[in-house]
């Protein structure tokens, strides 16, 4: 098989949902497994040792909420890359899906710089029950946001050209997947003390 | 329509290192996990000697030390599960059938395919370098228990409980991407005219083997991630002194274990049936009853997980609760092999090696399913737990699905995959010298577990009230059984390699079968179908009054099925 | 291959807006410091705007019937976990019983242990 060629496997529609977004939900539901999982483990363990509030209380609620603020802004940069990409302007959906990457490097970013003052005043991964899940559920989140930004740049640079269009769209349905985990993940760690 | 796919011949690391043709992906998870198999099954000769003639020098690799022996069992089920049965039922002939099957010209996405098996061929290396490194390969059982698993001063396997837990994770990356892909392709790429009840069964069940896989191991995912710092990094996920709970680890592991064994099972079952419409030439008996069955026994194995935790110190009233759904979900399994026996009662049988496998396979399984009701009523549980009557029920169960099925697969699609025929003769010495000698294993077995054996002890020498002499004739029997049992299977790898280059030529139909794959050259082309197929009925018109042949391919239109003469 | 729209494409800004005010409501009712009020605010309104965003800009609602169903299914095993794990988990006394995590921590095995060869 030439780079580039599709089968006609990849071609076909027997559900009538196109095979990019179709495997896209399929993704999807098996990321709200690995989460799900994780974040229930939290919940339980959350429950049942009230002490942790005294951790919970040291979270950074403006940078979670600031944070917040920014993934649904990317978010709203990539259903506009969707608006774009059906109105076959690839260049225009470019821009907005490197607009949205620059959020979840601005999230990155923030992410980076709140962890460090929570390093200086001695919270590590091995500090306690609550920093273990808060590091470990938060960690899983970034590394999904930055692989997601990757793909996106990737894509973006391929409908610059007005190629393979139709992935605009699934990738933001990944994005914004990863947007309403960190929706639960901001209550969950920087609110519910 | 047909397809013209225009590319130049493939070099050689092209073709067998960097191919997307799902047929020799398809083939890079079958030696893979063959190769595997050897290994895993080299183990259980090691750790059998040992059980049967105890403390005595092992032809082949020594003596088995305590720690020696844990890393074997670890090993041994690990492989035998993740990097042999899922990988040759699910990927290898997943990979081959589906697009055949359906009628495509490959997987919808070939490249995430090739992907997959290198995520895959990664995870196994993994696990392999884990028996190089200090200390040797993981010891604390393939559960991976906590606080066993996750301090290294405990299991004295620090590395290889790392490496161990990096290969599993790996693997289930892969089979995430494969699974996806395979259900993809089957939801999306099917012929024209194919139906959802015109779909093999064979094809269904892998595909809701995925969907199975996808949704149970999300939680163990997160277990792991947590269980891999609880290793590495001193977190306490798992440790009750820093306010962790080692059940939760069991909890998230039996979440996905439950299913997982109807993650191996279905593609089994889906086998099964093919080979036995078949060499019935007859319909399945009630087609979508199996679907249906199948669709209640998917979701009921997520509510069942517990039975494996009765005395673990969970709570009383969830092992009720579990000991009840457990208990349901015999009902569904058993109305399957009803079906299979009413496909059977008045079908024309042909005893050739497929079916014999196939056969097997219903008498066998069913065997391990009734042992299992001990098992699954938490009240005998109390007793059997951890004895080696659990080790018989699960190899009852796991060497049907893992070993009878596959057999009964590789010799159904052999000519299929490779352009011969396996020799009969061979196939059937085969049969019996594999089938005979696993019932003496396991047999002597249920008896030494009922008395009392304890599993994953590595000798009885040292504690006086487990030692039961007089059993031990038992053990030594079953030993010498798994002897030939191994020896038997050199007949097949035999014959596996030398028919591919003296075996009969066969052509594009050998076994007379209406689905798409026999419509195609042996072995198919790249590409698959010169013209793509459409579909004019389900896949198992056998019997049919009025046709020239007992069978109605899938792609024959009605028209043209009364010419068609005897092959 | 150009994508066939199949969403007709709403007003994503004013959605925007919308789940930027939900985000103030929920960090000012954090500020009240009433238990109730902060948790409801908090995850009343972390559903809500998951709704809107799954609606809005995922479109799941003009998607085939079965996807937001197998979405739903997956959040239904996640239930099914919880309730299996949260009676072992969670609570830590009972009727008769305390899990009192051991105040030492386990004897070391360094030197007791056989050497794993």
């Amino acid at each position: 098989m030439s780079a580039g060629a599709k089968p006609i496997a990849n071609t076909r529609s027997g559900t009538g949902i196109p095979t990019a977004r179709l495997i896209t939900w399929w993704v999807i539901a098996s990321e709200i497994v690995i989460f799900g999982g994780l974040l229930a483990s939290y919940v339980m363990h959350r429950i049942g040792h009230p002490e942790w509030a005294e951790s919970a209380s040291h979270t950074n609620t403006w940078a979670g909420a600031f944070n917040t603020f920014v993934l649904l802004t990317s978010s709203l940069c990539a259903v506009l890359a969707h608006k774009a990409a059906d109105a076959h302007d690839g260049p225009r959906a470019a821009r907005l899906l490197r607009l949205t990457a620059l959020g979840g490097l601005i999230f990155l970013t923030v992410k980076g710089f709140e962890w460090a003052a929570d390093f200086r005043e001695g919270f590590v991964l091995s500090s306690g029950g609550f920093w273990s899940f808060y590091y470990t559920l938060a960690g899983l989140h970034g590394l999904h946001v930055l692989a997601g930004m990757i793909i996106m740049l990737i894509i973006a640079s391929e409908a610059a050209k007005n190629q393979e269009m139709q992935r605009v769209e699934c990738i933001g349905l990944y994005w914004h997947f990863v947007d309403i985990v960190w929706i639960f993940l901001f209550p969950l760690l920087y609110i519910a003390r | 329509m047909s397809t013209e796919v225009q590319h130049a011949e493939p070099g050689i690391f092209q073709k067998y290192f960097l191919s997307t043709d799902h047929k020799m992906i398809a083939m890079q998870y079958l030696f893979t996990g063959m190769a595997m198999a050897l290994i895993g099954g080299f183990f259980a000769y090691v750790f059998r000697m040992q059980l049967g003639f105890p403390n005595q020098h092992v032809p082949g690799y020594g003596l088995v030390t305590p720690g020696k022996y844990n890393a074997l069992v670890t090993m041994h089920g690990s492989i035998m599960i993740f990097w042999v049965a899922m990988p040759v039922l699910i990927a290898a002939f997943g990979n081959f059938l589906i697009p055949l099957m359906v009628g495509c010209d490959d997987m919808a996405f070939p490249r995430i395919n090739r992907l997959s098996y290198q995520i895959f061929l990664l995870s196994a290396l993994v696990l392999l370098a884990s028996f190089l490194v200090k200390g040797g390969p993981f010891g604390g059982a393939w559960t991976g228990y906590p606080p066993l698993s996750a301090v290294g001063a405990y299991n004295l396997t620090p590395i290889g409980a790392t490496l161990w837990l990096l290969a599993v994770a790996l693997e289930f990356i892969a089979f995430l991407l494969g699974g996806i892909n395979f259900t993809v392709t089957t939801m999306n790429s099917r012929a024209p005219g194919m139906k959802m009840y015109d779909i093999p069964l064979v094809v269904w069940m892998i595909v809701l083997a995925s969907v199975i896989f996808m949704c149970s191991v999300g939680p163990l995912i997160a277990g792991a991630v947590m269980l891999l710092f609880d290793q590495t990094m001193s977190t306490g996920f798992y440790d009750p002194t820093r306010g962790g709970d080692p059940l939760l680890w069991q909890h998230l592991f039996w979440f996905f274990g439950h299913p997982e064994v109807y993650v191996v099972l279905l593609p089994a079952l889906g086998i099964v049936a093919e080979v036995v419409a078949v060499f019935a030439r007859k319909k399945i008996f009630g087609y979508k009853t199996v679907l249906y069955t199948t669709w209640s026994v998917g979701f009921l194995s997520f509510v069942v997980w517990a039975h494996h935790q009765f005395v673990a110190g969970i709570d009383p009233r969830m092992a009720n609760i579990f000991s009840i759904t457990t208990l349901l979900i015999s009902v569904p399994i058993t109305e399957m092999v009803f079906l299979y026996i009413a496909t059977l009662y008045g079908g024309s049988i042909h005893l050739d090696t497929p079916m014999l496998w196939g056969l097997a396979f219903i008498g066998e399984f069913m065997i391990g399913g009734v042992t299992g009701i001990f098992l699954g009523s938490s009240g005998t549980d109390i007793y059997l737990h951890d004895s080696y009557f659990v080790i018989a029920h699960f190899h009852y169960t796991f060497v049907p699905i893992a070993i009878i099925a596959v057999y009964a697969g590789l010799t159904f699609w052999y000519p299929k995959m490779f352009g011969r025929m396996l020799n009969e003769t061979l196939g059937k010495i085969h049969f019996w010298g594999t089938v005979i000698p696993f019932n003496v294993i396991f047999i002597p077995l249920f008896i030494t577990g009922t008395a009392g054996d304890q599993r994953r002890v590595y000798s009885y020498a040292q504690f006086a009230e487990q030692s039961r002499p007089a059993l031990q004739h038992l053990r030594t029997t079953s030993t010498i059984a798994l002897l030939f049992m191994l020896a038997f299977q050199f007949v097949f790898i035999f014959n596996f390699f030398w028919s591919l280059r003296r075996g009969k030529r066969a052509d594009a139909n050998p076994w007379r079968s209406s689905t798409l794959e026999w419509t195609v050259p042996s072995p198919p082309p790249h590409g698959n179908f010169a013209e793509l197929p459409i579909v004019y009925r389900g896949p198992y018109e056998y019997g049919l009054p009025g046709c020239a042949e007992d069978f109605a391919p899938q792609n024959v239109p009605d028209a043209a099925l009364a010419g068609r003469s005897r092959a | 291959m150009t994508t066939e729209a199949h969403v007709q494409h709403p007003n994503y800004v004013k959605i925007w807006a919308i789940l930027v005010v939900l985000l103030v409501v929920s960090v000012l009712g954090s500020m009240t410091h009433i238990r109730d009020a902060v948790l409801i605010a908090a995850f009343g309104v972390a559903v809500i705007k998951a709704y809107l965003v799954a609606k809005n800009f995922m479109h799941v609602n003009v998607e085939k019937r079965w996807v937001p169903y197998l979405l739903v299914v997956c959040l239904l095993f996640i239930a099914i976990l919880l309730a299996g794990v949260a009676p072992d988990v969670m609570k830590n006394s009972g009727e008769n019983w305390n899990k009192n995590p051991s105040s030492q921590s386990a004897p070391s095995v360094a030197g007791a242990a056989t050497k794993n060869e």
